[in-house]
């Protein structure tokens, strides 16, 4: 397995690794079950992102798309930040090891949910994410979940049943 | 940078006299084929015997109860198919455990297909298998048992002995995947009471591509790959005569030098959980005294471990993990999971192998490193909260 330049770099010194005190809005996606949890934290001023950290569990790659989307999305607008799509961040990630490639689709996701909630805290939706933590581990052993729509998996699937969403899978 | 290799147990390194047989043995143009009736085909004759007495040797084995494979999953796979396809008519039952390399567990998966029953017996915290849970789970239609002598995850030695008895006595055969334990540790196929027993020449400074499967005298097998009259009948074509040369040169070494490997690599493995205990929130799996002696598995807390393992790599220490990334295969580790340590946890996985060509100043470095890789991934670990 070999990983290219560029995410290594990423990987290894990554931009925008660290938290927001007070963010304005957060976006956590991934469940440590299966192995990968990204959270992305915001700060936006005049509808542009001003600040932006990320704090990842996960593999090589997790972390570098981490790093890598947050570069991507700092000084833009919101509406420009929800355009960086997951095959934007694939292209510019390059070739990833097959097996990885799923981490990819993380960091747009963990972004656009950061956005969202940003948008819903300004319609007076106080949910703050931040405090949906991953405490659910303990009861939910043995068993996992689709990173995007947290529903139990089969365990050969290559997408989830529910929300379709391809879990690329080839065991390692 | 200076390569650490602590990854032994995906594969050892030539030990330098085993290069010397095999490549003398190619210097000597000895092309032949071992079943040809003239004189040219006597160099792999000889080659092949040579070897498989050393092999017999290592085991404390017959050499006529030794057959060359390609590898240890050919002779898993051989053991297992083989009395599944010789014993169909006296029953479909077989035993494993859930800590099985894949080669036994899908190898098992395949003949359910064919109507066998497989029971699972389960381990402790440690990865042990209870003897009783085995002898239980016998019947009538039992035909094997095989259970791994060594796990190659968390290297826990398993009561291969104690189980022994019990086949013995119930008649049913017993095969043990002794591929990770193999030229490593103390071997006699009579002690442990086995019918076969699968080893690969690259877990004890061989080459890849050679391995042996142990077939006690009398033992009702088929072969697995079928044509000519190679190995006895038991195992068809051609081999690998410079590899397997090159097994036998190894296996002998392994015999010669064991007790001073054993003692050297206890030594490492020592120093190195010194170090470990020092850590916060880590794990130590497996068995604290039933275990591989150059082998170390240690669960990280709130990292993941291919992450720890690429950052080890930055600073030339090479490892494995067995827990695959969320994206790979979803699941971690069965041998882990098995032992009861969380999927969380599973996940920070790393495993540290060492050889005879190791020292204590590696340990030091590589130590140095993962301390290092553990606080900066930590540092970025959403999971991680500071005391």
């Amino acid at each position: 397995m070999e990983y290219s330049e560029f995410v290594m770099d990423h990987f290894r010194n990554p931009r925008n690794k660290g938290v927001i005190k007070n963010p304005d809005g957060v976006g956590e996606v991934g469940n440590p079950i299966c192995g990968d949890v990204m959270k992305i934290m915001i700060k936006v001023k005049d509808e542009k992102i001003s600040d932006i950290k990320f704090k990842t569990f996960g593999c090589g790659a997790a972390i570098a798309v981490s790093s890598i989307v947050t570069d991507m999305a700092k000084g833009k607008t919101l509406e420009e930040a929800m355009k960086i799509t997951n095959q934007k961040v694939a292209e510019t990630l390059g070739e990833l090891p097959k097996n990885e490639l799923h981490c990819a689709n993380l960091g747009a996701d963990a972004l656009h949910m950061a956005i969202i909630d940003y948008y819903n805290r300004l319609a007076g939706k106080q949910k703050d994410a931040s405090k949906e933590k991953v405490d659910y581990i303990g009861k939910r052993k043995g068993k996992c979940y689709c990173p995007y729509c947290d529903s139990v998996l089969l365990s050969e699937t290559l997408f989830c049943s529910k929300c379709g969403k391809s879990i690329t899978g080839q065991n390692k | 940078m200076n390569t650490i290799y602590f990854d032994h147990i995906s594969a050892t390194p030539l030990h330098p006299l085993v290069k010397e047989t095999m490549i003398n043995f190619i210097q000597n143009n000895n092309f032949g084929n071992p079943l040809s009736q003239h004189h040219i085909g006597d160099a792999a004759v000889e080659a092949l015997e040579t070897a498989r007495r050393q092999v017999a040797q290592l085991i404390n084995a017959k050499p006529d109860e030794i057959v060359f494979t390609s590898n240890g999953t050919e002779s898993i796979n051989h053991a297992i198919k083989g009395v599944a396809f010789a014993k169909f008519k006296k029953g479909k039952h077989i035993i494993t455990t859930n800590i099985e390399h894949q080669s036994v567990a899908r190898t098992l998966r395949v003949l359910m297909r064919f109507g066998y029953q497989v029971t699972t017996v389960p381990v402790d915290r440690h990865g042990l298998v209870n003897p009783n849970d085995v002898e239980k789970a016998i019947t009538e239609n039992t035909i094997l048992v095989s259970i791994m002598h060594a796990n190659n995850e968390i290297g826990t030695i398993e009561p291969i002995a104690e189980i022994g008895k019990i086949t013995k006595a119930k008649n049913v055969l017993f095969h043990t995947d002794a591929v990770a334990s193999g030229g490593n540790i103390s071997i006699d196929v009579d002690e442990l009471g086995v019918d076969l027993l699968s080893i690969a020449a690259n877990q004890f400074y061989g080459p890849s591509g050679a391995g042996a499967l142990y077939i006690r005298q009398k033992t009702e097998i088929f072969p697995l790959i079928d044509g000519g009259t190679q190995e006895g009948n038991r195992r068809a074509g051609t081999q690998n005569i410079i590899g397997i040369a090159g097994m036998g040169k190894a296996a002998e070494l392994a015999r010669i030098e064991m007790p001073q490997r054993i003692e050297h690599l206890s030594k490492l493995r020592k120093a190195f959980i010194e170090r470990l205990n020092t850590l916060e929130d880590i794990h130590i799996n497996g068995h604290p005294v039933l275990t591989l002696p150059g082998l170390v598995s240690v669960s990280v807390e709130y990292v993941e471990g291919e992450s720890i393992m690429i950052m080890l790599e930055g600073d030339g220490v090479c490892v494995s993990t067995r827990s695959a990334c969320a994206s790979g295969s979803l699941r971690a580790s069965h041998v882990l999971t098995a032992t009861g340590c969380d999927y969380v946890t599973a996940q920070g996985t790393i495993i540290f192998s060492f050889g005879i060509g190791n020292t204590l100043e590696d340990i030091d470095k590589a130590f140095t490193s993962l301390q290092k890789s553990i606080a900066f991934l930590r540092s970025m670990s959403p999971l991680y909260k500071k005391k």
